[in-house]
Parts: C-alpha cells; structure tokens; sequence
C-alpha cells in the first residue's frame, strides 16, 4: 500500500518533468515560428535571402513614376525644373492636403533641414562649403554649393543630382524618398540664400540686428562680409565638421 | 515486532518536510532569476560580425546620423539594416584597399547580401513596431543604450515583457523631446525636474501606451 503511493507519486514526478520538458520545446517553436521577419536568411532560396527581388519589367503597387518631375527633377523637355512640383509634394506628405501655401513651405524647409544633416552634411557640411567629416577623411572634396554656377542652378538640378548621383558622388534615391529630395533642394535654396543674400532685400528690423552683430563679430568675420560679394552678407561658413 | 525506525528518525522526517517545501521554492526562485538573467536574456554579450562594424567610430567620430544607415525606423515596424550600396557610398573611396572591409566589396561585387547576426531578436510571438516609439518622442538610446560608444553592438536592455511595460505604465519617466530622439548624449537640464517635464511632454504629444495583452501579442 505505502510503496504503492511511494510509486505513483514517482510516476507523477516524472511525468510532470517530461511535460516541463516538452513545455520547453514548445516556447522555442514559438519563439522562432514558421514565417520570416524582414531581411531574414533562408536555407530555401539559392542565394540565402527570404526578400525576393523585383522580378524584371514588373512595377511594384504605388510605384509607378509618371510624375518625372517629382521623381527626376526634371521636366518634359529633359531640362532641371525651376519649379517646384507643389501639388505632387502636398499629395505626399501626409496631413500638407489641408495646409495653406506658407504652412507647405515651412514644413518643407524643416524636412529639409533635417534630411540634409542626416544624408549630406558628412561631405557637404552642414552649411555647405563642402568640408564635411568623411572628406576630411580623404574622400573627394565636392564643390561649394554657394558656387555662382550651383547658386544659379533651379531647385530640379539638385533633385537631379541626388536621383541620380554625380561623378563621384553616388545616387541618394535609395535612401532618400522623393519628397524629402525636393525638400532638401529647398533647404540648399535656403542656405544659399543665407550666405548671399542683400542688405537691401533684408527687412528692416533684421538689417538692423545685423548691423549690431556685425559690430560686436570677431574681425574675421567681418572680413568675409566684404569679400568681393559687394553688399552681400557672408557669415558662417566656418562652421565646418561641427556636426 | 521491533521499531524500524529509531527515535532521531522523527527528527529527520521533520527536516525532510522543510527541506521538501523549501527546496522546490529555492528552485523555483533561482531558475525565474535566472530566467530574468543575462544569461537567458543576453544582455550585453557582443556578437561577432562577418565585419568589425564599429558604431562608435561611424557615429560618434564621423558624426553619421542613425538615420543614414537606418532608414526606415521613422516610418515602419523595422529599423532597417544598411544594404552593402551605403557603406560603398563612401567605401569607395574611404580604406578602399584595406583588408577589414574585403567582405564588404565582396559582397558588392557579387550581388550578395553581408550577413550580419542578429543583436536584438524579440520572440516572434511579440509584435513591436519602431515609428510609434520615434513619433512618440522615445529615443534610440532608451531601448539600445549608448549605441555611440560600442565599438561592437550589443543588447543593452533586457527587452523582457517587464522592460516593456515599466515604460508602457509610466512613458513620463522615459520620454523626451520629439527633435531629440537622435541625440545619444541628451538629458534634461539640471535646472528643471525631468518628471514634470516628462508629464509635460506626455500631455503635449497625447501619449497612451497601452499595457493589454493584445497591444504586443496580436
Ligand atoms: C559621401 C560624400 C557625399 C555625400 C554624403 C553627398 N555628396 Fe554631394 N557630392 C560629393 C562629391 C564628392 C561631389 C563632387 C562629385 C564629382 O565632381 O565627382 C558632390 C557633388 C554634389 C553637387 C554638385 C554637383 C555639381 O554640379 O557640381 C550637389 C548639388 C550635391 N553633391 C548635392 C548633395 C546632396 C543634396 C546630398 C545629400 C542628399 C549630397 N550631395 C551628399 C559627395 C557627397
Ligand atoms: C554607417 C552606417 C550606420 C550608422 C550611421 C548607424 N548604424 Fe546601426 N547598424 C549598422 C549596421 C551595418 C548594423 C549591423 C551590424 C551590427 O549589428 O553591428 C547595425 C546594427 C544596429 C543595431 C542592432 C541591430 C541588431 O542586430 O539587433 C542597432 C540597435 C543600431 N544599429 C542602432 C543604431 C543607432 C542608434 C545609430 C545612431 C547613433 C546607428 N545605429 C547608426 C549601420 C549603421
Ligand atoms: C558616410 C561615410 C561612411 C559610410 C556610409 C560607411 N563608412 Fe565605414 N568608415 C568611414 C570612414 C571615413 C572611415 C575611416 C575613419 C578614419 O579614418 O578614422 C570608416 C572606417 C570603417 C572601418 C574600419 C576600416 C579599417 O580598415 O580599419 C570599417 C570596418 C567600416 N568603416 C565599415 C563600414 C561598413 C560595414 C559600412 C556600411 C554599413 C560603412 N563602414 C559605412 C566612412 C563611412
Ligand atoms: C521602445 C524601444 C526602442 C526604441 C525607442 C528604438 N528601438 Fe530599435 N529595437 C527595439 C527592439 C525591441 C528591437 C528588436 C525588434 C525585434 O526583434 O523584432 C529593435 C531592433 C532594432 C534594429 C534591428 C532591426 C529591427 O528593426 O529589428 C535596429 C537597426 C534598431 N533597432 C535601430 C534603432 C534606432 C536607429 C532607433 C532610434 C531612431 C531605435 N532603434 C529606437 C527597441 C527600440
Ligand atoms: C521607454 C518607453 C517604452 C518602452 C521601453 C517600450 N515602449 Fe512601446 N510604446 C511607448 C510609447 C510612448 C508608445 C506610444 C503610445 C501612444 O500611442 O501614444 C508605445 C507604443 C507601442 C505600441 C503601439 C501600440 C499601438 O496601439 O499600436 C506597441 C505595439 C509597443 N509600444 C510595443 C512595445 C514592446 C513590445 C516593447 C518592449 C520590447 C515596448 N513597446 C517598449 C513607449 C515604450
Ligand atoms: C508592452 C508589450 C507587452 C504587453 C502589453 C504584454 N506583453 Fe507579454 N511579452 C512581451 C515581450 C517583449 C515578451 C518576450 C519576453 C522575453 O523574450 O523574455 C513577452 C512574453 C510573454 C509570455 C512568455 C513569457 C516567457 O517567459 O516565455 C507570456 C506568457 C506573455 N508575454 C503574456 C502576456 C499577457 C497575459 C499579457 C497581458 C496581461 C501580456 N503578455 C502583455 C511584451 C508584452
């Protein structure tokens, strides 16, 4: 009677083990369940990658690319566009539908600002004398986007230049979507502006400020002001490599 | 019939009883530690990569934003892995004949993918998703610690359920500015109280995460 009990409960012991065991195998299974996660590796296809390419002349949905212009920079004629594709962005760019004209811009040149310190201040620095970290590094230095050629070039030519690449410079369309190329080109327009723009064109009160700072800014600075731009105004240029 | 068992047996049927109830409770309590160890988390091992891939000398020094290698953490469940095109953005150039990086222009050169190990890896039962924690005002270095200082990545945080909803339950100790999330050294100031603040930013940015089953495990 007493082994008897003695040998049920063994036999109770044992079994719960194996079911702890099996509960075991069973959080692994779940763990690692039968479906792949992005960029995963797989023993199935030749060449290892779960991600299946793009098969040849297929379109992906949302990926047709009538619009040129907001995907090349550059218009029917195969020329760099001077003009912003505004309807085409305010589609993309979610919650721009309802947005007045002056709201558009401004969420534009803030995308702007931050897409060009996250894909191109490394070389181009971020006021874009071309000075960045990885040219000081040894890469091949890009010319000065405050150049009197690149200041005259429509915003399309630089979407162009990030679509596509240039020369040494490879394309950013991989990792730049479209709208954030033409926002960029806004904040380059921006930029440029800040470096030359004319006393006359400034408001007043800004003309006025910057008289003062003018004033009180080191002799340097003062000096870059008057280097041959006429009237313009130049300051900040540098602050490269401090990104 | 004489006794089988001797006097001091009683003793030893008494310990027995103790030792029986507190051994499996000891059991118990050591194997969920363990459980909740890095052991069983592994936290803070460093893999080995098929590259040296340091962190902290392309972020830190260079001064390369996340978001140039990890494009799509802004807008989707999954942060993004660079493909081996990026790196050759400026590894064209940049210790173009050094042998460190002949995976890397191997695997440009063949069209194949650089196979890198997995650091983070949440059971596949757990649904998480990158863009609300960004849009949120969660910053990278909440969940993966100071990323800018690992020459070698590895797993900061435990990423157990009880990490997750630590947060999920009180987000105002955690949050911080949306233009900050980026920012690997960012802090509050000392002049203001980081948990009024953060009940600031929760009521400015409307934050509610949840803490029910189905918000993870869906
Ligand atoms: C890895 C370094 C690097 C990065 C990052 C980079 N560029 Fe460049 N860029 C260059 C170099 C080098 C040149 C000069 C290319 C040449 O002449 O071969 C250049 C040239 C240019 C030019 C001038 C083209 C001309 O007509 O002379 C523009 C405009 C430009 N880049 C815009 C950008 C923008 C916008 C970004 C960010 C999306 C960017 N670049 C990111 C290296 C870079
Ligand atoms: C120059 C490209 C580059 C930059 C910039 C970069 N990363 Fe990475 N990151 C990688 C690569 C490549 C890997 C995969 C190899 C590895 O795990 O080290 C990776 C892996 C990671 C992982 C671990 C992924 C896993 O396996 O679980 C995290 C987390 C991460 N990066 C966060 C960041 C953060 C935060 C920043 C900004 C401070 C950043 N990265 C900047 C290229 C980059
Ligand atoms: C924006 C430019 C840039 C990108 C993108 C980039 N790197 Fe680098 N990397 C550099 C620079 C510059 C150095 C050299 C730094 C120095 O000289 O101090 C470097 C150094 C390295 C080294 C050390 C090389 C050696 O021989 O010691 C490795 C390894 C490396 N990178 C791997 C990668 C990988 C892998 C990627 C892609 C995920 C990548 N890098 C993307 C700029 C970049
Ligand atoms: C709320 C916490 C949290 C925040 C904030 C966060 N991550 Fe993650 N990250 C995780 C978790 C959890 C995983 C593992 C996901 C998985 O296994 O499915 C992960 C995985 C990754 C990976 C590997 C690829 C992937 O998506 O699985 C990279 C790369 C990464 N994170 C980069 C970043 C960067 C860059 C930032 C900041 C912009 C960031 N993370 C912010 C929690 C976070
Ligand atoms: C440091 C804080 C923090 C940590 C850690 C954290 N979260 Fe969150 N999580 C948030 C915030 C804030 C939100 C946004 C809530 C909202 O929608 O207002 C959120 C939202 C989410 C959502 C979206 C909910 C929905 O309704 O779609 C999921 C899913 C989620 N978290 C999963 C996780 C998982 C899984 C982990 C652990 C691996 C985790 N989170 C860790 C702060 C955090
Ligand atoms: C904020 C996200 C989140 C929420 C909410 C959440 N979980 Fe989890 N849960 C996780 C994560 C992450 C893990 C994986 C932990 C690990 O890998 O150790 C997990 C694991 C688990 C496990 C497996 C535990 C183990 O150690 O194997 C169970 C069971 C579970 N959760 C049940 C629940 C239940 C029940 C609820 C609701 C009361 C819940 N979870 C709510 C994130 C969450």
């Amino acid at each position: 009677m007493r082994t008897e009990t003695k040998h049920t409960a063994a036999v109770y012991a044992l079994a719960l083990s194996a079911l702890l065991l099996l509960a075991t195998a069973c959080r692994q299974d779940m763990h690692d369940q039968a479906k792949y996660e992005p960029l995963e590796a797989s023993s199935f296809y030749a060449n290892g990658m779960a991600s299946r390419p793009l098969i040849a002349n297929t379109v992906p949905r949302g990926f047709l690319r009538e619009d040129t212009v907001l995907f090349t920079g550059l218009d029917a004629a195969g020329s760099p566009a001077a003009i912003y594709p505004q309807a085409s962005l305010a589609e993309r760019i979610p919650g721009a539908g309802e947005m007045s004209e002056k709201e558009l811009w401004g969420l534009l040149l803030k995308r702007g600002e931050t897409r060009y310190g996250m894909f191109c201040t490394p070389c181009h620095d971020p006021v874009g004398t071309g000075r960045g970290m990885i040219v000081q590094r040894g890469f091949k230095s890009p010319p000065s986007l405050h150049e009197e050629r690149l200041r005259e070039s429509p915003p399309g030519y630089f979407v162009n230049v990030m679509t596509e690449g240039f020369g040494q410079m490879s394309s950013y369309a991989p990792l730049v979507s479209p709208e954030d190329r033409w926002a960029i080109a806004a904040y380059i327009q921006a930029l440029q502006l800040s470096q030359h723009v004319r006393l006359a064109e400034l408001p007043a009160e800004l003309v006025h400020s910057f008289g003062e700072a003018q004033n009180e800014a080191p002799a340097d600075a003062a000096e870059h002001g008057s280097e041959g731009h006429g009237e313009e105004v130049s300051h900040g240029a540098d602050q490269s490599g401090e990104i | 019939m004489a006794q089988i068992f001797s006097r001091g047996a009683n003793a030893f049927a008494r310990s027995s009883l103790v030792i029986g109830l507190l051994l499996p409770a000891g059991l118990f309590l050591t194997a969920l530690k363990l459980d909740r160890s890095p052991l069983q988390t592994d936290q803070g091992v460093v893999l080995a990569q098929p590259v040296p891939f340091s962190h902290d000398h392309h972020t830190a020094v260079l001064g390369i934003h996340c978001g140039y290698c990890h494009t799509s953490v802004e807008k989707s469940a999954f942060a993004g892995l660079p493909p081996t095109e990026t790196c050759m953005n400026c590894h064209k150039q940049i210790w173009k004949d050094s042998p460190t990086l002949e995976p890397v222009r191997a695997s440009f050169r063949n069209n194949e993918p650089i196979q890198w190990n997995r650091v983070h890896d949440l059971p596949d039962y757990v649904y998480f998703n990158h863009s609300i924690h960004i849009a949120k005002g969660v910053g990278c270095e909440t969940c993966h610690g100071p990323v800018n200082e690992m020459p070698l990545m590895y797993q900061a945080k435990s990423l157990q359920m009880q990490w997750c909803l630590d947060c999920h339950r009180a987000p105002e100790k955690f949050v911080r500015p949306k233009d900050e999330v980026y920012n690997m050294d960012w802090e509050w100031g000392s002049d203001v109280d980081p948990l009024e603040e953060g009940k600031k930013l929760v009521e400015a940015y409307d934050i509610r995460p949840q803490d029910t089953c189905s918000t993870c495990h869906r």
